[in-house]
């Protein structure tokens, strides 16, 4: 398929992926507030900004701004509507390919929230909204496009997505020393209280919590199982299979950071834990320059695929 | 027309003769809600109705319902929290503690020794001729001395603000589970007014309960499985079973789930069968073991029992348990506090006349047109007689059914139950209420969840709250003691590394605004049609 389309898919996938994520972070902050005393809302604001690497944002940030922002903010990294705009600009260049049902999807709810929709809403309820639409237009993609190489694209680019955005979830709990309630705050915040419980119970070890959202091989928005999601997606986009190694750089940063996580000893991850997430953040950077350079960039480097069938 | 909220509180009229908790008897706003009010002063009128319009829709979206009549109807929740100061609450703990404990030892007397019997505290014929009095529970000594798992004591403030007993639930008393969603519900409706208030949380009742049923799990099991047992999904409160099995973490099972064989529960898997340790159930007495009581039940499981009794498996609440939740039975709990933990009631009761003794009978049926008459094992409300608001057939019909069965009936003054304002058709009126706490005893110490459930009679000037008669309910906020140390804030770590998110990157072969403007023109000239 063409480059640009298939870049196009990529960040469809991520950018959508990216709209959900931040409406999770900012529906468990807003209940934060309310529930723990002990929050100094400023600076949990100003930490929340620095962990999702918002540029420019030095000096206090008051928490009605911190909505404002994460929400409206064009040019912000990952506002919500920023983000969906990405999305929405991105499927609007790949027309043709995305499916009529998913673009309707996307473009309705980039109209809905350009339009206000948010500020009409109740904070939780707007976030919900877009949360739900968010999993529509997933579930519209996955149902009604055909299972070829754009939608391994679109998927890797939400596995990608869901690896840095969990990473830095995981990184603001850790570093919220003061309440006790941070990971069980992580843990809703990417979706997973439900699924830990069922497996964990009731009480919350940070430790557990960590593990859960780190190494779990099966909740899907834990860390490894995204990245074994990128692999497989990688691995769909691969042409002909070698008896050993990995063509694709991609392909081999992925692999190298999830055994890394799979096979170091707990123990030593979670004692230096705002290290490996801020190493995993530099993975998706890497990954991504990889992608770029192996798919987008005008098949600037042509693989040998070999005369074989 | 919408009103803003201080025209609410200007309009609003208490009672007379009942005590009202925003308000003194002059109209001054107690101090405890001046801050709410001021809250909610700041709310302008339109965003007010949008707020109240949320809460409406909130529960019927969410599934958090009440099933009346095996309709599953949303509980209504009022946006105004009911709110306990600190020295208030410390009094109703205290109470509640103290009933817990002492019940605890009257059940263990019961069905073991009957020290009391022989001390003359309360006769014998009174805890035998009880329904809920069950022989199978006799001798059955649990693992941690602990038969009552979980608590809910209804109480009721008088006329002079004074906190009452109304009634115990020490069998499956429901409804912490409003408890919880409430205070979510609340806190998103009202970010602003409940964060300017230091309120006591709720969230850890859950994990509380599965620490509880972990301690009483039979001896030699450190790691129990724990299940929670539920009728099925007509039962009113199943939303409540299922979601205490979520928070819990434990699987809902129901009566056919279950297996007992050789005095071993076990629990049909899709591996097989798996042994279970503690059931918290919330099947009463007469449905659990078709073997033991009912044999039409097919709501439990048969030889539950036996495998209780051979300490196989802990039952939470403990059978039985129902006859200290008898309504003539409470009529002694005032002496019970006393025989067991020589001290004073901290909470007092209500005025009750045991309709057995010839003297209070005559008197009760003299006056039946000024008194409550209750089924002595009642709940929900149900078979309620207030006698200003009954008939004169309801009347005659209720005489008679006392004559046929003094036993079964106790008569007690109409009691003003206290009001709290609460948003009825765009502004603030009275209603009554009442406030279930709930208790839960791990058998080291008895923890009470900071609030419980308070529910709100709808309709004008009614007294009865039960939700399965059209209750409301409302938020109840037990703010933190001022001398309660400040939270200490912590700072936030340092973050190692800010690291910005990747967007996509512009056009590779293009330059962004020239390729936009080339686009254009090129739509330009083949567009000229």
């Amino acid at each position: 398929m063409l480059s640009r389309i298939a870049e196009s898919l990529y960040w469809i996938g991520r950018y959508v992926e990216r709209a959900e994520d931040t409406c999770r972070i900012l529906d468990v902050h807003l209940q934060l507030m309310v529930d723990d005393p002990s929050t100094d809302p400023q600076e949990s604001a100003t930490t929340l900004l620095a962990v999702l690497g918002m540029p420019g944002t030095t000096g206090p940030v008051a928490p009605e701004e911190l909505l404002t922002m994460l929400q409206y903010d064009h040019t912000s990294t990952c506002s919500v509507l920023a983000a969906l705009e990405g999305a929405r600009e991105a499927a609007r260049r790949a027309r043709e390919t995305v499916s009529p049902e998913m673009w309707e999807s996307l473009n309705a709810t980039w109209n809905a929230v350009r339009a206000g929709q948010l500020r009409r809403m109740r904070p939780v309820a707007g976030l919900t909204y877009v949360r739900e639409r968010c999993a529509l237009i997933a579930g519209m993609a996955d149902s009604t496009m055909s299972h070829d190489e754009g939608w391994h694209f679109l998927r890797l680019g939400r596995a990608i997505e869901r690896v840095d955005m969990s990473a830095r979830l995981m990184l603001w709990a850790a570093v919220s020393r003061r309440s006790s309630s941070a990971w069980n705050n992580a843990l809703r915040a990417c979706g997973a209280i439900h699924a830990f419980r069922r497996t964990h119970g009731a009480a919350t070890l940070d430790e557990d919590a960590a593990e859960f959202l780190l190494v779990d091989r099966l909740f899907p928005r834990s860390v490894v199982y995204s990245l074994t999601m990128a692999e497989s997606a990688l691995a769909e986009l691969e042409p002909g299979s070698l008896r050993s190694g990995f063509d694709s750089e991609a392909l081999r940063i992925l692999g190298r950071a999830r055994t890394e996580l799979e096979y170091e000893p707990l123990s030593e991850l979670l004692t230096e834990l705002p290290e490996a997430l801020a190493r995993l953040q530099q993975v998706c950077i890497s990954v991504d320059a990889a992608i770029s350079q192996r798919y987008f960039v005008g098949a600037l480097s042509p693989a040998w695929t070999g005369g074989g069938v | 027309m919408l009103r803003p909220v201080s025209a609410w509180i200007d309009d609003y009229r208490p009672g007379g003769g009942v005590y009202d908790e925003m308000f003194t008897a002059d109209r001054q706003v107690r101090p405890a809600y001046e801050q709410v009010v001021g809250g909610l002063e700041r709310i302008d009128p339109t965003e007010m109705r949008t707020r109240v319009e949320f809460l409406q829709h909130i529960y019927a979206d969410q599934g958090v319902t009440f099933d009346i009549g095996g309709q599953e109807t949303p509980f209504p929740l009022d946006l105004l929290p009911r709110i306990i100061q600190p020295a208030d609450w410390a009094v109703v703990e205290a109470g509640v503690r103290q009933r817990v404990a002492a019940q605890e030892r009257f059940l263990a007397d019961v069905y073991g020794e009957g020290d009391l019997f022989r001390d003359g505290v309360i006769p014998r014929q009174v805890v035998t001729s009880s329904h809920h009095f069950h022989r199978a529970a006799a001798g059955l000594r649990p693992v941690n001395d602990v038969r009552i798992h979980v608590a809910g004591i209804d109480l009721i403030r008088d006329p002079e603000g004074r906190f009452r007993v109304l009634e115990d639930n020490f069998r499956v008393p429901s409804g912490v589970s409003y408890v919880m969603t409430n205070r979510r519900a609340i806190t998103s409706a009202l970010p602003e007014v409940a964060g300017e208030h230091r309120i006591r949380p709720v969230q850890t009742y859950p994990s509380r309960l599965r620490a509880a049923l972990t301690a009483c799990a039979p001896r030699g099991i450190d790691d129990p499985t724990i299940v929670v047992l539920t009728p099925g999904v007509y039962n009113s409160a199943y939303f409540e079973h299922a979601l205490l099995a979520r928070m819990m973490g434990v699987e809902l099972v129901e009566g056919r789930d279950l297996l007992c064989q050789n005095g071993h529960v076990s629990v049909r898997t899709t591996r097989g069968l798996s042994p279970v340790h503690v059931i918290y159930r919330r099947v009463d007495d007469e449905y659990l073991d078709p073997s033991q009581f009912r044999a039409d039940s097919l709501l439990g499981v048969a030889g539950l029992i036996n495998a209780a009794r051979r300490g196989n498996v802990t039952i939470a609440n403990a059978v039985g348990n129902g006859v200290a939740d008898d309504k003539l039975v409470y009529t002694y709990v005032g002496d019970l506090i006393r025989y067991y933990l020589g001290q004073e009631p901290v909470l007092p009761g209500v005025d009750t006349w045991r309709l057995e003794e010839p003297a209070h009978r005559e008197e009760v049926l003299d006056r039946l047109d000024e008194l409550v008459v209750k089924p002595v094992d009642g709940s929900g409300g149900k078979g309620i007689s207030i006698g200003p608001a009954s008939s004169r057939a309801e009347l005659d019909a209720l005489r008679q059914r006392i004559i046929d069965d003094p036993r079964g009936w106790i008569a007690q003054p109409v009691v003003q139950l206290s009001t709290v304002p609460t948003v009825i058709d765009g502004t603030l009126a009275p209603r009554h209420v009442d406030l279930r706490p709930f208790a839960i005893n791990d058998g080291s110490d008895v923890w009470v969840l900071p609030g419980g459930l308070t529910r709100v009679a709808l309709p004008e000037g009614e007294l009865i709250v039960n939700s399965s008669q059209g209750g409301g309910s409302k938020d109840t906020w037990v703010l933190e003691d001022d001398s309660a140390p400040e939270p200490v804030v912590i700072p936030n770590a340092f973050v190692p590394e800010s690291i910005s998110l990747s967007v996509q990157p512009p056009d590779h072969n293009m330059v962004e605004p020239h390729s936009k403007q080339q686009e254009q023109q090129q739509q330009g000239g083949a567009g000229g049609c």
